[in-house]
């Protein structure tokens, strides 16, 4: 006699696929926001699953920074020929060029916070009324009360204090011309979760995530990829090191980890051993206590 | 047989000083599930604020807000995992003003840990609480009977909470009930044993998450399987293929199983149950799967998949137990949207029949408000036929909400009597 339960990774690959397939059911034209970092690959192997033998029957939709890794807009290419589904470009630099958004100054400049106005702009024009994410719950603590099905205003924005109810597994998307929904399949899931799943999977994610060789800096405790947008301070040396990065951002903000791990069974192990939360390697989320709390109300992934 | 590496919610319910975030902090820290820099940056806010030691409870806070307020607004979900089971908290507010948001915590819940102040023993709040347990059936309950230390660890204290417990919750319908005396402060019965209470027999709290029963939490004999969406892949090799997507409710489904589709009636039988990893001979709940047919038969979104020997209830007229979520009252005989699993239908509140009084859990005849935070039932009547089956049998086809049409606003949840 077979046992009749799930294990947690089968039941949060389950919760999953039925929240995307409600994202299906409820909207007329959503997108998988897809940045080619582990957390929007997962969810777009997830989306593979949940419409199987059919095609993912909606589009991926990468905000470009124009600040790429090189690699991952490679890997964004590959999966997009595979996978036969449409691509669509938000791009910061455009946004830049029609003065949408202006360029940040000073030291540490990013174009972070200018995706907010390009992402909300494409969702616009695209007339996308659901974007879904690879946000996950325990990744910061304002994360960590969003909903599945997360309400945006016609601003783009999200209101914490004023969220809608989500009860059992009945997910309202109803919403009004011009609103849009963030819909969040892998909520519950932990960065362990999302490893341990990636290698039983054996889920193709980018080189960059293995150990490698690559000229760094040593910036805000840790290693900055040198590229075409460092601008080095006069203390500041490039050296080469073994290293792979946790999470994907701009080639300007991630940072790396010094690391030997280049199998996925090796990244699983190392991960299980890390003593520090994955963002504490992005800039981005040190610049103040409500960092991420901030750039969500206006719109943020 | 202890069921490994399943994935455990619970639902975490105290007044507002009975520890409930030092607990949760406490429960992440000794199982070692909070990094560093987490560390790091609490141990900061702490000294900032003056604290001694490090304030374990401030691993919960959240929005801006709340930190400058020191309360929580919303719910907030946790994760740990240990080597048995994987954990999601959904923390949940105390203070009398969000029952909403207790309701929404427990609506997924395996268990609830509900704090009692061992100074204090059963209050107001503790009969709330427990009574929105039961009323969401969430299977399991954990009383923790908390701060012992102020109470010098006395045996007397903790079984005077057990019998102030006891007397007012023989009239609920929890399965389940433990205690078990704690300091969250001091890591007493967290997860290491208490060295301070040697007339506890019991285990720590951790340990009796990670080694309760909860298989039979789910539903397993009667199989329901609402349709989110139908699969035409019009593709090669599968030109002709018609899937039914949809996550198993409750029960088995197998291989050529006799279904009935309802509301149509139209029997069938299972043809095969696809997933990407290949076909499989069978699925249970909470399995998502694609199921198709050995006849073509007009199904869509909405329609629920059951075996023909053991079918649902088919009705308009239903009677529920609703927990008003929305600052706007119901409007008398209103219609709203109403969802009931993948189903959607119009509906209206035809009569209230009593509302509860949450303090003292008496029913009201004669309150016909429905306000935010009120429970009450209601008879409701919709415009067409839902499958239900009652809330107490089946927590995903015994439950509904009800949205408002005019500002799309989930202003209720209830649940089938």
């Amino acid at each position: 006699m077979s046992k009749y339960y799930l294990n947690y990774l089968d039941e949060l690959e389950s919760e999953a696929i039925f929240v995307l397939r409600e994202v299906w059911a409820q909207f007329d034209n959503p997108v998988i926001l897809f940045s080619g970092g582990k957390d929007s690959i997962l969810v777009t192997h997830l989306a593979k699953k949940a419409f199987y033998p059919a095609k993912i029957p909606f589009p991926l939709m990468h905000v470009d920074t124009g600040h790429n890794f090189p690699e991952t807009i490679q890997f964004r290419d590959d999966i997009i020929k595979e996978l036969g589904v449409q691509l669509i470009v938000g791009s910061v630099q455009e946004s830049i060029d029609e003065g949408r958004v202006a360029e940040e100054r000073g030291k540490n400049a990013t174009r972070n916070a200018l995706q907010i106005t390009t992402l909300l702009d494409a969702i616009e024009a695209n007339k996308i009324d659901c974007a879904i994410g690879g946000g996950r719950r325990d990744e910061e603590k304002a994360r960590a009360k969003e909903r599945f099905f997360s309400h945006r205003d016609d601003f783009g924005q999200w209101d914490p204090k004023n969220q809608r109810p989500e009860l059992w597994n009945i997910f309202n998307g109803k919403h009004f011309e011009g609103e849009h929904f963030r819909a969040f399949p892998i909520s519950n899931w932990t960065e362990m979760d999302v490893w341990n799943y990636i290698k039983r999977e054996n889920i193709a994610i980018p080189s960059l995530y293995f150990a490698h060789e690559r000229e760094v800096v040593w910036r805000q405790e840790s290693w900055i990829p040198n590229s075409e947008f460092l601008v080095l301070e006069d203390h500041e040396e490039i050296v080469t090191k073994k290293i792979r990065f946790r999470t994907l951002g701009d080639i300007t903000i991630t940072g790396g980890i010094e690391s030997d791990a280049d199998t996925l069974e090796k990244i699983a192990d190392e991960v299980s051993g890390m003593r520090q939360t994955e963002r504490g390697n992005r800039s981005d989320d040190k610049r103040s206590e409500s960092a991420m709390e901030d750039r969500k109300r206006q719109g943020y992934f | 047989m202890l069921d490994n590496n399943q994935l455990l919610r619970f639902t975490t319910a105290g007044s507002v000083d009975d520890g409930k975030s030092t607990l949760i902090g406490r429960l992440l820290y000794d199982s070692k599930s909070i990094f560093e820099d987490q560390l790091q940056a609490i141990e900061n806010t702490s000294k900032k604020k003056g604290h001694e030691g490090v304030d374990l409870a401030l691993f919960t806070d959240g929005l801006r807000d709340e930190r400058e307020q020191g309360i929580t607004i919303d719910v907030a979900y946790r994760y740990f995992t240990t080597p048995k089971r994987k954990f999601i908290i959904a923390d949940t507010p105390g203070h009398i003003q969000y029952t909403r948001n207790m309701v929404t915590g427990a609506s997924t819940a395996n268990a609830a840990i509900i704090l009692v102040d061992a100074r204090h023993g059963v209050i107001e709040q503790t009969r709330r609480h427990s009574f929105i347990a039961s009323l969401l059936q969430i299977p399991h309950v954990i009383v923790c009977i908390n701060k012992m230390d102020l109470v010098n660890f006395s045996e007397e204290a903790y079984n005077k909470v057990i019998e102030q417990f006891e007397e007012f919750s023989s009239k609920m319908l929890v399965k389940d009930v433990r205690f078990i005396p704690i300091s969250a402060l001091l890591g007493d019965n967290v997860v290491n044993r208490s060295q301070n209470m040697d007339w506890y027999q019991g285990a720590p709290l951790l340990h009796t998450l990670e080694t309760m029963h909860i298989s039979s939490d789910i539903n397993k004999v009667d199989a329901r399987f609402p349709v989110q969406t139908v699969l035409r892949p019009q593709r090669d090799g599968f030109i002709d293929y018609r899937g039914y997507a949809g996550r198993v409710a409750s029960g088995v489904f197998r291989k050529g199983d006799e279904v009935t589709i309802m509301p149509s009636g139209f029997n069938s039988k299972i043809k095969s149950i696809d997933t990407l990893d290949g076909e499989l001979e069978e699925a249970f709940a909470p399995m998502s799967v694609s199921i198709t047919l050995e006849d073509d038969i007009d199904i869509s979104r909405g329609d629920m998949i059951v075996r023909s020997n053991n079918k649902p209830e088919a009705s308009q007229d239903l009677e529920v137990m609703l927990c008003w979520l929305h600052n706007d009252s119901a409007k008398p005989r209103a219609k709203y949207t109403i969802k009931h699993t993948s189903n959607e239908q119009k509906a209206m509140i035809k009569e209230v029949v009593y509302k509860y009084d949450i303090n003292t859990l008496e029913r009201n005849m004669d309150d016909k408000e429905l306000g935010m935070n009120d429970i009450s039932k209601v008879k409701i009547r919709t415009t067409k036929p839902l499958m239900v089956d009652s809330y107490r049998e089946n927590r995903t086809t015994g439950s509904i909400i009800l949205v408002d049409d005019a500002t799309n606003e989930t202003v209720a949840a209830g649940m089938i009597v």
